[in-house]
């Protein structure tokens, strides 16, 4: 499982015929995210963009089809071993546990650390700007640097995909753009594949590159991020954002 | 969370589920076989005497559950009406100890101060006082031991009502009686199915009580008339009888509870008051004061009784002999061998339901998952009594029964403390794992790993809470040990009904003493324990 870590760049994302059902109605996914690129999902409430990323994941297990990371089919895999790592919206950290040894556990899920991952976790931290508060426990950080922990986790797992999961849309505004900005220097550093789901137009212009848009459990349209916002993106998309720009953030 | 047949936790909780499923299927093999080797025995039990132990005990069982969950409800609802007094914390702590009281130590206690030599009838002068023993002496311990436990489910109820809904009661200037008819009584009336149940159930397989309070056969139940077939006449056959209909029975009336939507595990949190919008007249606030007056003083009478009782034996004797201190060894001992075999098997249980649960994503449950949620609350259908009789039938004949003692005694109150062990384990266990499942199963933390690091932080707690609950169950058990005790095996409840037997009522009251105190210390560090975790 540890064959691509360390390995600088990212992996493309397919989700071939990928159908899946909490019960009710039917998801179906066919879509491709390209390698080192951030693709931004977005669509209403219930469009399936965390049940996507769950099936990326392995949370979920699709009902036919086949998941793909660079090229193999991860679809029997279990979460761990997927060549990716998610940041989820909530409950990122175990509470019990300091910051250091969060991260650590990215390096080793039985926290056996050798020299070279504390390093590593330092090191991390540091770039997240955390530095002096390895032993804190997460209840002693804000909800920002909270999540700036699990993006420490992130660089210390080293895959070639990275989930967000609307890793930001209980932080105020000046704080997710701080987020938004870390978040696109280390893909600048790292160039792994992301794929950030949304419900924030705004996010979506400022960090995606590209655009997969959801309705109604499919793909509705995909494309480069910043035709969607030309006017150039589906009637569904428009409807959803809204008339403009003017009311893409609302409170 | 796919693949969660493969998962370790699904497998260690159907090991679980397969030792209590031994146990109880045992002690049902026993039955079976005893019954199908003298059929003719078993039909020449029903007479009019079972037919009177039957009724009687039905009759108790209602009686028993209506004088306790009535006034709780009245109870509860004046505790939830004065979030802050002075003491009220100390009462609610005070309700929660007769739940892990021993029985045979409750049931002194009320002797101590109802009975014929009791407080009152020294109050009144011999020949005056009615005394206990019989009907009223089973219903004022049944009272004792489940007034105080409805009273804190009520509570719990009321206290899981919005505040939002009390802040609108007042904005809309609702007065008292609309916000009990609109507010506190849909609360109330939720949990009373529920609360009924159980407390129906504890009493129809209340043991000790009705062998110490009974006071003979005209005031006799199934499990009574179980040990004394067993134990007295040897009358296996009939203890076949009475051991089916005692199955038959409760399993009725849990069916007729669960379609009422009631729920045998129950689920029990520290009752919460929130600030209340409604503020209580002074005509109400009176009343309700009487009433919290009136239990608390039903309830910590014969606590207070069994402690005056128990200081005036010798305890200094009783403390150097060796009866005594064999009997609270093997007490302990098994107490604790007790405890942990119980937290085991309900974590166990616990953890696969929710993996399994994990696993399906709405739809109905498996069969699997389903014998995990309720298969604990089964336990409390099945007595010890009839678990024990079933093996002591069982085994007569092959091995020594009372050399089995220890192991029955540890095995079948490890099961029966399940249901109360889960209750305490299982709301921080499926709200830990609702926060790490994702995560874990992410990062890859699993088996010994995720024990270690995630599981045993966030529950040792609760776990404690329920170890230190199980082994006060355990040290009060007196079904079991009646059963199998003999001279060789003795624990501090049977030593105690030994010498009860034996009219030293003295000694019988210090052990009385002993053996509340190290319960009561236990129950006490459950409440200190659960109090910590919510802190």
């Amino acid at each position: 499982m540890t064959d691509i870590t360390g390995a600088k760049g990212g992996a493309a994302v397919r989700l071939d015929k990928v159908t899946f059902s909490y019960g009710e109605a039917p998801f179906v996914f066919d879509a491709e995210f390209a390698a080192s690129r951030i693709t931004a999902i977005m669509g209403p409430s219930g469009s399936g963009k965390s049940t996507l990323l769950n099936l990326v994941a392995g949370f979920e297990t699709p009902a036919s089809g086949r998941v793909l990371v660079g090229g193999s089919d991860v679809t029997a895999a279990p979460p761990s071993a997927r060549p990716l790592s998610m940041v989820f919206q909530e409950n990122n950290l175990f509470g019990h546990l300091s910051v250091e040894k969060n991260v650590g556990l990215g390096r080793s899920p039985s926290l056996s650390l050798i020299d070279a991952d504390r390093v590593a976790v330092t090191e991390a931290l540091r770039r997240v700007g955390l530095a002096g508060k390895e032993k804190r426990l997460p209840r002693e950080l804000s909800g920002g640097e909270r999540q700036r922990v699990a993006l420490a986790r992130v660089l210390v797992r080293d895959r070639p995909v990275l989930l967000l999961d609307e890793p930001f849309a209980s932080l105020g505004p000046a704080l997710r753009d701080d987020m938004l900005d870390l978040v696109a220097e280390l893909h600048g550093e790292r160039q792994m594949t992301v794929l950030f789901v949304t419900h924030q137009p705004e996010d979506a212009r400022r960090l995606g590159q590209d655009m997969v848009f959801l309705d109604d459990g499919k793909v509705a349209a995909a494309g480069a991020a910043a035709d969607f916002f030309d006017g150039a993106g589906p009637d569904a998309f428009r409807r959803y954002i809204g008339s403009g720009p003017a009311n893409s953030r609302r409170v | 969370m796919q693949r969660a047949s493969s998962d370790s936790r699904v497998t260690a909780g159907i090991i679980a589920l397969a030792a209590v499923a031994l146990l109880i299927g045992g002690a049902l093999a026993g039955l079976a076989l005893e019954g199908a080797h003298d059929l003719s025995g078993a039909v020449s039990a029903f007479d009019p005497y079972l037919v009177r132990v039957v009724r009687f005990t039905l009759w108790q069982a209602l009686l028993s559950t209506l004088l306790s969950v009535v006034p709780a409800l009245f109870v509860a609802r004046a505790l939830a009406r004065h979030p802050r007094f002075f003491g009220r914390g100390l009462i609610l702590q005070l309700f929660a100890l007769p739940l892990a009281l021993p029985a045979i130590v409750a049931a002194l206690g009320i002797l101590a101060l109802y009975g014929n030599a009791g407080y009152f009838a020294g109050l009144l002068g011999g020949g005056n006082w009615p005394g206990i023993y019989g009907l009223s002496g089973i219903l004022v311990a049944h009272v004792f031991f489940n007034l105080p436990l409805a009273t804190r489910l009520f509570l719990e109820a009321l206290g899981t009502v919005p505040a939002n809904q009390w802040r609108l009661a007042s904005q809309l200037g609702m007065g008292v009686r609309p916000a009990f008819r609109l507010i506190e009584w849909p609360a109330l009336r939720a949990a009373l199915p529920g609360v009924a149940g159980l407390v129906f159930m504890l009493c129809i397989t209340s043991f000790t009580i009705v062998l110490t309070l009974g006071g003979g056969p005209a005031a006799t139940t199934l499990e009574v008339a179980i040990y004394q077939a067993l134990r007295f006449d040897f009358d296996p056959a009939r203890a076949v009888t009475l051991t089916l209909l005692q199955i038959a029975l409760t399993f009725a009336v849990v069916l007729a509870l669960t379609r009422l939507g009631a729920n045998t595990v129950g689920d029990a949190n520290l009752p919460v008051a929130p600030r209340r919008y409604l503020p209580a007249g002074i005509a109400e606030t009176v009343l309700n004061a009487a009433l919290i007056v009136l239990s608390l003083l039903f309830v910590a009478g014969p606590m207070a009784a069994t402690i005056t009782a128990g200081l005036g034996a010798d305890l200094g004797r009783l403390a150097g002999e060796g009866a005594v201190r064999r009997a609270t060894l093997t007490s302990v001992g098994l107490a604790l061998l007790s405890a942990l075999l119980s937290v085991s098997l309900s974590l166990s249980l616990i953890m696969a339901r929710r993996v399994l649960s994990l696993g399906r994503r709405g739809g109905a449950g498996t069969w699997l998952e389903h014998a995990m949620d309720t298969g604990a609350g089964f336990v409390l259908v099945v007595p010890p009594i009839v678990i024990g009789a079933g093996w002591f039938l069982l085994l007569r004949t092959a091995v020594d029964v009372f050399a089995i003692a220890p192991l029955m005694v540890v095995a079948v109150n490890a099961v029966m403390a399940m249901p109360f062990v889960i209750r305490a384990v299982r709301p921080a266990h499926d709200a830990a794992s609702e926060r790490h499942e994702r995560l874990c199963a992410q990062l890859g933390i699993s088996g010994w790993s995720r024990l270690r690091l995630v599981d045993w932080p966030s529950l040792r707690r609760p776990l404690a809470t329920g170890f230190a609950f199980a082994m006060a169950l355990s040290l009060g058990d007196l079904g079991v040990i009646a059963l199998f005790g003999s001279d060789s095996i003795q624990t501090l409840p049977y030593l105690l009904l030994a010498r009860m037997g034996s009219y030293r009522t003295a000694d019988a009251a210090g052990l009385a003493l002993l053996l509340g105190m190290v319960c009561l210390a236990l129950v006490l560090a459950t409440d200190r324990l659960g109090r910590e975790e919510r802190a």
